[in-house]
């Protein structure tokens, strides 16, 4: 059994929103609720929720962006917590991040080529007349021409700009690379463009993937397993088939159903959900779901309002957190574990 | 897990993969399958651009911007070469040749105490300039480290700084000139340093902005998740990108400064007697005016016109650097 | 043309004078929408149809300038109005919801003081018939407690409510024509389902026509009658929303469905398809079909040449593939 890349144990991160005169939080904004996640080496994890749910605090959490309100992270088998100084910068090494916003993601006031040697200069990861091979080597593996290296990122398209980010993100040749939503502010035909890239550049260094997304639609592709997140909670998570064949939680049913469909001959009823997505902010106890929730009636042991349903594996490698599928005191094992 | 296809140092292939740099290559036209395409479709323009020659174009289109730009190469030449360009002895007094008005020998008349005018209105130049200069030099430096500490921070180091910035701005900077001046002493130097302190925290606010709206910019998280020390992002990453704010408030804020200096100069808190300051010649002629409004009209002119060449090129360079600006 | 058609544009051509050079947002663009139907303009960034729907309203800022064409509303060319005709039919008549809802209200008035101020102005009721009629059109648009939530402030909603607070604005005086530029890019997948199902039974229930700008194909599939596919500015096909979804035509068209990933259940992972290279520079266009330096059908003729829009089985392609008098050959 391969040991996982890296694992979330718990996490939790809290905003505080409001505090009294003594400086005593009133209010907190949970944006990530007691999360836990294993990825394996080589592996694209698909994070999927709408805006609100956390995936994107979870991938900041990540890269230390931000620090957890509580809760692991295990990256290669350690406590990242536990680490040293000198390991830690290492770690930076190893966990990279690209951004969603292709327009506000590179500093205009740098050359792209100097944006991508960055990360290899202040690391000093390489001696310096290799660094202009390197960043050549990295321009072309992600498709753009080496001789564009003294441009500024104005000069390029939308989908160029990404290409620039994924470059910079390789730079340091990471063993994760965490993409949040890299191609949602994309127009459609660079989006393919962009999906295909990181495909392939998956294959060609080994990369493992954690992939944010807000639609099932766009992570379908490029993800092995999926895991979706409602309210800072993760709702389901299966093997991709798994998930699309056979969803079992509402929500994701909900968000399944929701995709608009061009194929006329795949058209289906939509589930259509009352509301809209609750306050991550003091959320109540229970099931965040459960206010928007159309298939209670079904549910006999229902304890939804009251107490939050833990992850449980429903059949191999497919986990629900939900009192409709499998109760708690079958002995299902709680939290993902390989 | 090494990357298996790294290549050696030196061996780098310079082309990528043959779909990839067809892809891109089609889009640039650089590669004309078959001879197929007109020249014309290139996406990118002739050489790199230049952002500081774009503004500078903008600049020039300017007018009022430029006349300005001119009269204070004029002043500053003036302030170099004063000394050869003076007709007389700004210092020198002859009290037989007082009051005199305007005339061929003395262009903007004498004062009471018989020395040319003109010839004080050009040392006063020198004066004005290296005060105005100095002292928001002074001003920025303090001005943007604290701003920079501040907007990027946060939290209670933001508080305390912006805090006892509030204080100083509390008071109508003038008086608090006036104070130090008063602690400090008299004297050109010591106009300097209070000019200089009164002046930080304005710089401060802007700067503190400035950084606050492009920290939420996601290079600047990117240039944390890359491993950049917070030293190395203010200074390499945002303050590059405040450049624009601080070039146009440091030129305003000449103006305000040659304006302090003038009003520490009137109330005789500047230079020393017999030296020749603007400000100080208009303290000395106040009441005058009646009699020789020459003695008060040169000086104070001379001080409008600096003070309204520094704030045109000011508003100049601001729309200058407001990409939104540049549209035909 | 006949009483039915509402919406009719011809030719219209609108120029941005850059300092760089003239780009040419919309070329020779024709359309027509007709009562109660949903026609949907799709194209990426560049291809012109923003610029469409504000050269429609009149809503254009220099350097922007229509430079010709006709734009008949019930046979009334709006290119012709003075500002104080235009105004009227804005809000009347046409009306326009757009894609941030978090930007488009004004965060100091309440729902009902901003809703009641349109009413009022063209409605000319007095102040509690213009409430009454508010709190209808919050009802209509589907937002619970509407008596309630009216005397909400926007950020106090959420961006699905918000967008439907603009609806309700936009259709508080019951315009003919509703212009949605994007309304539901910058919302959640659930809230974008609710938004359309919404949009689709504003049509049944009182026949309200629509020109819907969108880049989202899927949302096109889920509420048109008829769509207008754009590039750099032209129109590269015209049809109804049966026929291109079923069997799209021009190529970029093709491109554009191929490569949208799909939910369709494949059991090994197979390569997005991707339309190669990008969108050509609009200070440089080429000098013949725009697209042709990314078809894999390109011909000779394409690169020199720009077709024209040619009829072809009920709809209208910019192609020569579907010249009628290229003969078989190109076809293939």
């Amino acid at each position: 059994m391969t040991e996982p890349l890296v694992q979330l144990k718990h996490l939790s991160k809290f905003f505080p929103v409001d505090t009294d005169l003594l400086g005593r939080t009133t209010s907190l904004l949970k944006a990530v609720d007691d999360l836990s996640l294993d990825i394996l080496p080589g592996e694209a994890f698909g994070l999927v929720g709408e805006s609100g749910c956390g995936k994107t605090t979870v991938g900041k959490m990540l890269v230390n962006l931000y620090t957890p309100t509580a809760g692991e992270i295990w990256y290669e088998g350690r406590n990242v917590a536990s680490l040293s100084a000198r390991q830690r910068r290492k770690l930076c090494c190893g966990i990279q991040l690209i951004f969603q916003d292709p327009y506000s993601s590179l500093n205009p006031r740098m050359t792209v080529g100097d944006i991508v040697s960055e990360p290899i200069r202040i690391n000093n990861l390489l001696p310096r007349e290799q660094i202009a091979d390197r960043v050549g080597y990295l321009f072309n593996a992600v498709g753009l021409s080496a001789n564009y290296r003294n441009r500024f990122p104005h000069e390029f398209s939308g989908g160029q700009r990404q290409r620039v980010g994924i470059a910079r993100a390789l730079a340091m040749q990471p063993r994760l690379i965490v993409c949040d939503e890299p191609v949602s502010a994309l127009d459609v035909s660079i989006q393919a463009q962009v999906l295909n890239l990181l495909s392939d550049l998956r294959e060609e260094f080994g990369l493992t993937y954690l992939f944010i997304a807000h639609g099932l639609n766009v992570v379908k592709h490029i993800s092995d397993r999926v895991g979706v997140m409602y309210l800072g909670r993760l709702v389901e998570v299966a093997p991709k088939r798994e998930l699309y064949r056979n969803p079992l939680h509402p929500y994701t049913k909900a968000l399944l159903s929701a995709i608009p469909v061009t194929n006329p001959a795949q058209r289906r009823k939509r589930i259509l959900l009352e509301g809209d997505v609750s306050s991550p902010i003091d959320p109540a106890p229970g099931c965040r779901f459960a206010s928007r929730c159309y298939a209670r009636s079904g549910c006999t042991s229902c304890d939804c309002e009251t107490n939050m349903p833990e992850l449980v594996e429903v059949s191999p490698d497919h986990f629900v957190s939900c009192y409709l599928f499998g109760s708690q005191d079958n002995g299902s094992r709680l939290a993902p574990r390989f | 897990m090494d990357w298996p296809t790294a290549p050696a140092p030196g061996t780098a292939p310079d082309q990528p993969s043959e779909s990839l740099i067809a892809d891109e290559a089609m889009a640039l036209g650089e590669v004309l399958p078959a001879g197929q395409f007109p020249e014309e479709d290139e996406t990118f323009h002739e050489k790199p651009e230049n952002q500081w020659l774009e503004m500078w174009n903008a600049l020039i289109a300017n007018r009022a911007a430029m006349v300005s730009l001119f009269f204070i190469g004029f002043l500053v030449l003036v302030a170099v070469f004063g000394s050869y360009l003076t007709p007389y002895n700004p210092i020198e007094t002859n009290m037989a040749n007082t009051l005199k008005f305007p005339s061929a020998q003395h262009w903007f008349g004498t004062d009471q105490l018989g020395m040319d005018i003109f010839s004080r209105v050009i040392a006063g130049t020198r004066v004005s300039l290296t005060v105005g200069l100095l002292a928001v030099s002074i001003a920025l430096t303090v001005g943007v480290i604290l701003g920079a500490i501040a907007g990027y921070a946060g939290g209670w180091v933001d508080t305390v700084i912006m805090r006892v910035m509030d204080m100083m701005l509390a008071v109508p900077s003038i008086l608090l000139a006036i104070t130090l001046m008063a602690a400090l002493g008299k004297g050109i130097d010591k106009a300097v340093i209070a000019i200089g302190l009164v002046s930080i925290p304005e710089y401060a606010r802007i700067v503190r902005g400035s950084f606050l709206s492009i920290k939420e910019n996601d290079y600047v998280a990117a240039a944390r998740v890359v491993g950049n020390s917070p030293l190395r992002i203010i200074f390499r990453h945002v303050l590059p990108n405040s450049l624009s704010v601080i070039i146009v408030r440091g030129t305003l804020g000449i103006s305000s400064a040659v304006l302090d200096t003038a009003a520490l100069g009137f109330l005789g808190m500047g230079v020393q007697p017999p030296q020749a300051e603007w400000g100080d010649m208009l303290g000395r002629a106040r009441g005058l005016i009646f009699q020789a409004p020459y003695a008060l009209l040169f000086p104070g002119m001379a001080i409008t016109a600096t003070v309204l060449a520094f704030n045109l090129l000011g508003d100049g360079l601001r729309d200058a650097f407001d990409p939104k600006a540049r549209v035909k | 043309m006949t009483d039915d058609m509402l919406l009719e544009v011809r030719d219209l051509t609108t120029d941005f004078e850059m300092k760089r050079g003239t780009v040419h947002a919309v070329i020779d663009m024709s359309f027509s929408v007709a009562k109660g139907e949903v026609l949907a303009i799709v194209g990426e960034s560049g291809s012109g149809k923003s610029v469409t729907s504000l050269s429609v309203m009149g809503l254009l800022q220099p350097p922007g300038r229509v430079v010709r064409g006709e734009i008949l509303y019930k046979g009334k060319d709006l290119l012709a109005l003075s500002k104080h005709e235009m105004r009227d039919i804005r809000g009347n008549h046409i009306s326009m919801i757009f894609q941030e809802p978090m930007t488009s209200l004004n965060p100091v008035l309440t729902i009902e003081d901003q809703l009641t101020e349109s009413i009022r102005t063209h409605m000319k009721l007095d102040k509690h018939a213009a409430a009454a009629r508010a709190i209808d059109m919050l009802h209509l648009v589907g937002i619970p407690s509407p008596e309630k939530r009216i005397k909400d402030y926007p950020h106090q909603m959420s961006g699905g409510m918000r967008q439907r607070v603009m609806t309700a604005i936009a259709l508080s005086c019951d315009p003919d024509l509703l212009i949605a530029d994007e309304p539901t890019t910058a919302l959640d997948v659930t809230i974008q389902a609710q938004i359309l199902a919404l949009i689709n039974e504003l049509r049944d229930k009182i026949g309200m026509a629509v020109l819907l700008i969108t880049h989202d194909l899927g949302v096109v599939a889920e509420t048109a009658d008829r769509v207008v596919v754009m590039y750099c500015g032209q129109v590269v096909e015209q049809a109804t929303a049966a026929q291109v979804f079923e069997r799209p035509m021009h190529p970029y068209t093709l491109g554009l469905l191929e490569s949208i990933p799909t939910m369709e259940d494949t059991e090994v992972d197979e390569p997005l398809y991707m339309i190669p290279g990008m969108v050509p520079n609009p200070l440089n266009m080429p000098r013949g079909c725009a697209f042709a330096a990314r078809c894999a059908r390109r011909m000779d003729r394409c690169v020199s040449e720009m077709p024209p829009l040619y009829a072809a089985e009920d709809r209208k392609l910019r192609c020569f593939l579907f010249d009628p008098e290229a003969g078989e050959e190109a076809r293939s």
